[in-house]
């Protein structure tokens, strides 16, 4: 009885606050469960890592269906920030913590969190841009080679 | 469901939590916490009595409320209880598993 599943490997390559914390809350339930989690920042992901961004990132207002509202009313100034204000309310309801707590719940859990070496380099950022949990800068071999053993399995958000 | 843990008869659910906590003593909680290779420790023992007194005052566990406790750090936590803490850890505590996503 019990998973098969060993080891969570997520991709993170989006700066919208859902789908950070999609990644972060699945991640953080593997480990819960005993599975081991990776996550891989790459892309936009990046922005989840830096210090100076991370606790800023919004919900899209504009392009997402979900949102309800003509993609005009979305893109008004303030509309980005009211809807994400009101979401950061109700995930604190939740208990949900902010992405920086977050980070730092999961590097203590033993979630390795890994930056896209190309990502990286590609939007000039330098270590002290990036969080002090970051367990290392990857390519994305290095970071498929860390899908060591059977049940490993690679999501990408 | 019954189940007989360190002599004595208790009602466990099909995962085998406690489901009533008057039938919760030390020696239960030794017992199941010995069924995950974990030996009990002065650290597990309040650990499990801040979880206990929690599940009384009505309040969701979650890994974010164990760093927020003040009796444990997370990174010790997870070490205390190997494969899952939360779920282990009330498990041994005789409370019902947490059904929190976080």
């Amino acid at each position: 009885m019990g998973t098969k599943v060993k080891k969570m490997m997520f991709i993170l390559s989006k700066a919208n606050i859902d789908n950070a914390y999609a990644a972060f809350i699945m991640a953080n339930g593997a480990r819960m469960e005993g599975i081991e989690a990776e996550i891989f920042f790459t892309f936009f992901g990046l922005e989840a890592i830096q210090k100076k961004k991370m606790d800023h990132l919004h919900v899209a207002t504009v392009g997402n269906p979900a949102m309800h509202m003509p993609t005009m009313i979305g893109g008004l100034p303030g509309m980005e920030a009211l809807a994400t204000k009101m979401m950061k309310k109700e995930m604190e309801k939740l208990d949900m913590p902010p992405v920086s707590e977050f980070i730092e719940i999961l590097s203590d859990s033993g979630c390795k969190l890994w930056a896209c070496k190309l990502a990286y380099e590609m939007f000039h950022l330098k270590e002290d841009d990036l969080i002090d949990e970051l367990d290392g800068i990857l390519t994305v071999g290095d970071f498929y080679n860390r899908a060591d053993q059977d049940g490993c399995q690679i999501v990408f958000i | 469901m019954k189940k007989v843990i360190a002599q004595t008869e208790i009602d466990v659910n099909e995962e085998g939590y406690l489901t009533d906590f008057s039938q919760w003593t030390k020696e239960i909680g030794t017992e199941i916490a010995n069924e995950h290779n974990i030996e009990m420790t002065d650290s597990h023992w309040q650990v499990v009595d801040w979880i206990q007194n929690k599940v009384n005052e009505g309040v969701a566990l979650s890994i974010r409320g164990i760093k927020k406790s003040g009796v444990i750090d997370i990174k010790q936590f997870y070490a205390l209880f190997p494969g899952g803490p939360l779920k282990v850890s009330t498990k041994i505590a005789g409370v019902p598993k947490p059904k929190s996503c976080i």
